[in-house]
């Protein structure tokens, strides 16, 4: 029997297929692994924070500061390995702490003060591309050996066709996401939390701890997507992912997460950052298309699935009478 | 009071000398309560009674101010509905207090779901739960699927299924029929039934007295917040469980003088009819004509669907069925702003959440009506506001007289009157009230009774909903009595609060 | 009333102490006005003059937000009216014909307002919650702009569209009148009419509202449809003052310095009352701490941090329930429970 709750993510991957093919047919050399790969490989830091991103919407809340938190890693991994000499085996772990501190903090106020999410992580997201100029208003290139190697290492897989190590961090990312969702308890309390919070406490959930542990979480994406990043574009700079959250939100809803909460699939998100990606390509294959058409169609698409949204959940709310 | 002695039995669960306060709220007040192995034990009482926080205490939700609790002859003290749990007391409240985005499954193991090594097993745990549905509730349905794609009737169960994973001491259901029909109440009984034999105490709260006396075997009543007593349920007569719980001991029902009968026109001329005019789950199809003049009244107890009723006359709820005919105006009532524009006004029974606007002034809540009326545009001028407000803050004796006041700041008396003069400042031909007197007090009450009846003497017809027999009786023409979602009776003569009560009590 | 009950009191404060500082701080470069060819200048001058399209954009957000709603769509409206004006008068054959500019305005207004309505219609007839309703539009909107604009920075040469901007009248800037005109209308439509009084019932209690008979419906795209409007004005004065339109960064963030100007100002992100006075405060205090740090001489890009901490600050002063939690989680310390279900009696 085909579940409905399958629905809204086969949309979505029906979607990122008739968009791929429609790419393959018209333009040469799009149909090719290679293709899909480097969607992965431009993408892998988008996919990172996309993970977290889910988790927080899941649970009805929003993460506005993980672009900044991206940004504030890239600054201080370069400003910590290039000026202050730092080994990279010390500040990719510290860097991952500090995310998720982060995190952990504006989870807290969110929880114990009650103030919405939204500010709060307006707050982190201020707070956080602030903290980058602190350390300096310019770019800062790293030429450590580690990073370079990291940025530069293709994995070449049989066919011909290569990845970078960084894909591979966001697919184990991807499939610690889902086995987290769907297999540990704290996987199914947030589920339960983004249902409905009041039940979600009087069936003797830990509320606090759930909702914490997901600003955590998130914080602990975005530092990861940060290192990335750092491999990727080897510098530090307070402008980095300017407007990533936005792109991470809208990757999250088309891959069929309910903005009001409780209905997600981490395996939906990927194919929503796909699907960006393909638009990115697409435009990029044909040359007279500018990139500003990325962002009409992403908020097309935005609209679209949020209507989508909108239509299923009132037709649940009749189904039940 | 006449407290049953109990076999010599040991209760399950006792309740002593529960106290519970909340600011401006006495909301238990020595409050005693048994609970024996075995036996569906009905607690009842009207709106404030203090069911809803007997159980919260009891769950651990809300602390408790005084009294003491012993559970299986220990004594105990819950801080938390998983502490609850863990003692063996679970609750399935009225408004399923699931998730309905969860598969039925994990609604029931959500918490103590079945694990390896910290991984879920999702096959046992679907196992599981079809095995506890089929063998203890005789239900067979697809435990994979999301909870919302059932009914509330099976959403029910769940919660059961999930209470008795939980634990099997005491079951508490709060008001688990109010959104089923006749079908699924009956499967439910036969479930209750069966768990009874079980050994399980089950605390059961309705507002339905056919299903009290069909399935418990014992009766405590509440009333603000008191005990009023603990009786056996073959030997407590229907009348007499009504008259407790609205608060009249029988022998003090004479026949208290109607306030203003006299005076007011025979024959009254038809203002509003509704034939036919229902809703699926709220009210069933009903014919009810209002004349001009005339005050009705919608006796029954809670839950009975006079809220319903009520509320279909305004336009508040979008009937399904029948129409509702308007005698001078042509135009459907489908809104609440197609029933202004027809003369309609309606305090509603919840003043919080949908009478007043809690952080604008008194003024501007009482304005605020006439003001919809006129459109945006035509704003009445602040010095007419002013003296509106002041005029109809004296005739109502609005206290503080000060119309600049936040309406928050007023006792529930005053917020009341200020949303009865935003509906008089539009004079309407037909004004509704529903519990209009509920929870203020006695001074306030009095001044409210005689405006309903100088109202009609003027000539507006008043709907009036209250549960509280004696008002009902002193201010109405005419009498409808509704129970279990239906209009059972209507009476005209010789209204008498025991007829009244007969017919509310029915069977 | 004791005085610090007052609305006004906080936001004034705040105002009064980053004054206050730039008194001892840099009291020469912050407080001269100088009168040069008639016109004034100094820093007190160029805060209002820059700080006009905040206050604008904030002025139209006050209305949205009272109502319960928000519009995270105006930085990128601002950015398409000033892309559509200036893409006009770009092609204009005289750049200074007022029969051109005329038609630049018309036009940049009319496609905010459908903006506006679309938003509206979005929150209202179809029930999307605000946030989300308006995220569409913030996404594809910086897309119109730069589609307007090629996604080049369009360039005009024309006096006339520069003095929206830049010109000045009675010695001080153009701008500034804008502002006034703007705040004066939005004063005189919510407190002179019955809108005021349905935008704060709506944003305060959406079912009593409807049960009173307000078409809260009207409302709410009312609100929107003046949110469009400001922005789009704002988006006039940005790209006149530069003679330019840049689809990319115009209006970048506004939303959220608009959004954080009218919490300051008093009004509630809950809904219901709403201090227009109180937002105008609020967008001059974050024009000032902008100038202030830029003047101190610390990277202006570091005034990031200090709004972290005043949207936190603002927030906690704001919301009677932190004080009322501190309390409370003190009292119900051994019953969590209490505080987090609604309680009904």
């Amino acid at each position: 029997m085909f579940k409905q709750k399958y629905l809204s993510i086969a949309v979505t991957v029906f979607l990122f297929a008739v968009m791929f093919l429609a790419g393959s047919f018209r333009y040469t050399g799009f149909f090719s692994l290679q293709v899909i790969l480097n969607l992965l490989i431009d993408n892998a830091f988008l996919l990172i924070v996309a993970v977290g991103m889910t988790f927080v919407i899941v649970t009805g809340g929003i993460d506005l500061s993980v672009g900044s938190v991206i940004a504030l890693t890239t600054m201080m991994s370069a400003s910590l390995v290039q000026e202050h000499g730092w080994p990279p085996a010390v500040v990719i772990p510290l860097m991952l702490v500090i995310g998720s501190l982060f995190g952990w903090v504006m989870g807290a106020i969110i929880h114990y003060f009650k103030i919405q999410p939204f500010i709060v992580t307006l707050a982190g997201m201020f707070l956080a591309r602030g903290l980058c100029y602190v350390i300096s208003i310019n770019t800062i290139t790293i030429d450590d050996a580690f990073y370079t190697k990291m940025a530069q290492t293709k994995i070449h897989l049989p066919g011909g066709s290569f990845i970078s190590i960084s894909v591979i961090i966001a697919l184990v990312v991807i499939a610690a996401g889902i086995y987290i969702a769907h297999y540990t308890r704290l996987g199914r309390n947030i589920y339960a939390l983004g249902g409905s919070e009041q039940s979600a406490l009087l069936m003797g959930l830990p509320v606090a701890r759930t909702k914490i542990a997901v600003y955590t979480l998130s914080g602990f994406c975005s530092a990861l997507a940060g290192v990335v990043f750092t491999f990727y574009m080897l510098s530090g700079y307070g402008l980095h992912a300017m407007g990533l959250e936005l792109d991470a939100i809208a990757s999250v809803v088309i891959g069929g997460t309910l903005l009001t909460g409780g209905v997600g699939y981490i395996f939906g998100t990927f194919f929503g950052v796909l699907i960006q990606g393909v638009i990115q390509t697409i435009i990029s294959f044909e040359g007279t298309l500018s990139s500003w058409w990325t962002k009409i169609v992403i908020g097309l698409l935005l609209f679209l699935f949020i209507l989508f949204q909108r239509v299923l959940s009132a037709r649940q709310a009749t189904q039940k009478l | 009071m006449s407290t049953v002695d109990g076999q010599e039995r040991e209760p399950i669960l006792q309740m002593s000398g529960i106290y519970k306060h909340f600011p401006g709220v006495k909301a238990l007040n020595n409050v005693s309560f048994r609970l024996f192995p075995g036996e569906v034990h009905a607690l009842m009482g009207e709106n404030g009674a203090g069911k809803s926080t007997l159980i919260k205490v009891l769950t651990g939700v809300y602390s408790i101010d005084q009294g003491a609790v012993t559970l299986s002859g220990r004594h105990v003290a819950i801080h938390s509905p998983l502490e609850a749990q863990a003692a063996g007391i679970s609750t399935v409240y009225q408004e399923v207090n699931l998730c309905p985005n969860l598969t039925v499954a994990e609604n029931i193991f959500i918490g103590r779901e079945p694990r390896r090594f910290g991984r879920i097993l999702w096959k046992e745990m679907n196992r599981k739960a079809e095995q506890l549905l089929r063998e203890r509730l005789q239900l067979g349905i697809d435990v994979t699927q999301p909870l919302y794609m059932y009914s509330v009737a099976i959403q029910q169960l769940v919660a059961i299924a999930r209470a008795l994973n939980i634990s099997a001491k005491v079951l508490i259901l709060d008001e688990p029929t109010s959104s089923l029909d006749r079908n699924e109440v009956e499967q439910l009984f036969k479930i209750m039934r069966k768990l009874k034999e079980d050994g399980l105490a089950i605390l059961f709260v309705t507002h339905f007295l056919d299903q009290v006396y069909e399935i418990s075997e014992r009766i405590t009543i509440l009333r603000n917040g008191e005990f009023v007593g603990e009786y056996e349920a073959a030997q407590l007569p229907r009348i007499e469980l009504v008259s407790k719980m609205i608060g009249k001991e029988l022998e003090l029902l004479g026949e208290l003088p109607k306030a203003g009968g006299e005076g007011r026109a025979e024959a009254k001329e038809s203002l509003i009819e509704a034939i036919g005019l229902g809703r699926k789950g709220a009210i069933e199809p009903f014919d009810l004509l209002i004349g001009k003049g005339e005050v009705v009244s919608l006796a029954g107890l809670l839950g009975s669907g006079r809220t319903e009723m009520a509320r279909l006359f305004f336009g508040a709820d979008r009937p399904d069925q029948g129409q509702l005919l308007l005698k001078d105006s042509p135009g459907a009532v489908h809104s609440p702003r197609q029933a202004i524009d027809a003369g309609i006004a309606f305090c509603p029974e919840n003043r919080k959440t949908e009478g007043i606007i809690d952080d604008l002034t008194v003024r501007e809540n009482i304005v605020l009506a006439m003001q919809a009326t006129r459109g945006w545009m035509r704003r009445i001028p602040r010095k007419k506001q002013d003296e509106l407000a002041d005029q109809y803050i004296k005739a109502l004796n609005i206290n503080p007289p000060n119309p600049e006041h936040l309406v928050k700041n007023l006792s529930g008396g005053n917020q009341q009157k200020v949303i009865l003069a935003r509906w008089l400042l539009t004079q309407p031909k037909l004004l509704i009230l529903d519990e209009p007197t509920r929870g203020i007090d006695v001074g306030a009450k009095a001044e409210i009774q005689k405006l309903v009846l100088s109202l009609a003497r003027q000539g507006m017809s008043v709907l009036f909903v209250s549960s509280e027999l004696e008002e009902v009786v002193r201010v109405s023409d005419r009498i409808v009595v509704l129970r279990d979602r239906k209009k059972v009776k209507e009476m005209q003569e010789d209204i008498g609060q025991q007829q009244v009560m007969q017919a509310i009590a029915g069977g | 009333m004791r005085i610090h009950k007052h609305h006004l009191f906080w936001p004034l404060a705040m105002l009064a102490a980053l004054l206050l500082f730039n008194l001892f701080y840099s009291p020469e470069e912050f407080y001269t006005v100088q009168v040069r060819n008639g016109h004034l200048y100094g820093t007190l001058i160029d805060i209002l003059n820059f700080g006009a399209p905040l206050i604008l954009v904030a002025i139209g957000m006050t209305v949205v937000i009272a109502t319960g709603g928000i519009d995270l769509s105006v930085g990128s409206i601002v950015a398409i009216s000033g892309a559509m004006a200036c893409l006009t008068i770009s092609k204009g054959a005289d750049q200074d014909a007022l029969g051109l500019l005329a038609e630049a305005i018309a036009l940049s207004i009319g496609i905010a307002l459908l903006l506006g309505l679309w938003n509206g219609l979005l929150v209202s007839v179809i029930g999307i919650q605000p946030i989300i309703a308006t995220l569409i539009l913030m996404v594809a909107g910086r897309g119109i702009a730069q589609l307007i604009t090629s996604g080049q920075i369009i360039t005009v040469t024309s006096d006339r569209y520069g003095y929206i901007g830049s010109g000045s009248l009675l010695g001080l800037p153009f701008s500034i009148f804008i502002v006034v005109a703007v705040f004066a209308v939005a004063v005189l439509l919510t407190r002179r009419t019955a809108l005021g009084l349905f935008i704060e019932s709506v944003g305060r209690n959406p079912s009593a509202s409807r049960l009173a008979g307000i078409r809260s419906r009207y409302v709410l795209i009312a609100v929107y449809l003046f949110c469009g409007l400001c922005a789009a004005i704002a988006g006039l004065i940005l790209s006149s003052n530069v003679s330019s339109a840049d689809g990319n960064n115009a209006g970048l963030w506004y939303e959220l310095d608009a959004i954080l100007a009218v919490v300051i100002g008093g009004t509630s992100l809950t809904g219901g009352r709403f201090y227009l006075t109180g937002t105008l405060i609020g967008a001059l205090i974050i024009q000032t701490l902008t100038t202030t740090i830029y003047m101190i001489g610390v990277p202006p890009e570091i005034t990031l941090v200090v709004k972290a901490f005043v949207v936190l600050v603002v927030c906690l002063i704001q919301s009677e329930t932190f004080r009322k939690t501190l309390v409370q989680r003190w009292q119900t310390r051994r019953y969590p429970a209490e505080r987090e279900v609604a309680k009904h009696v």
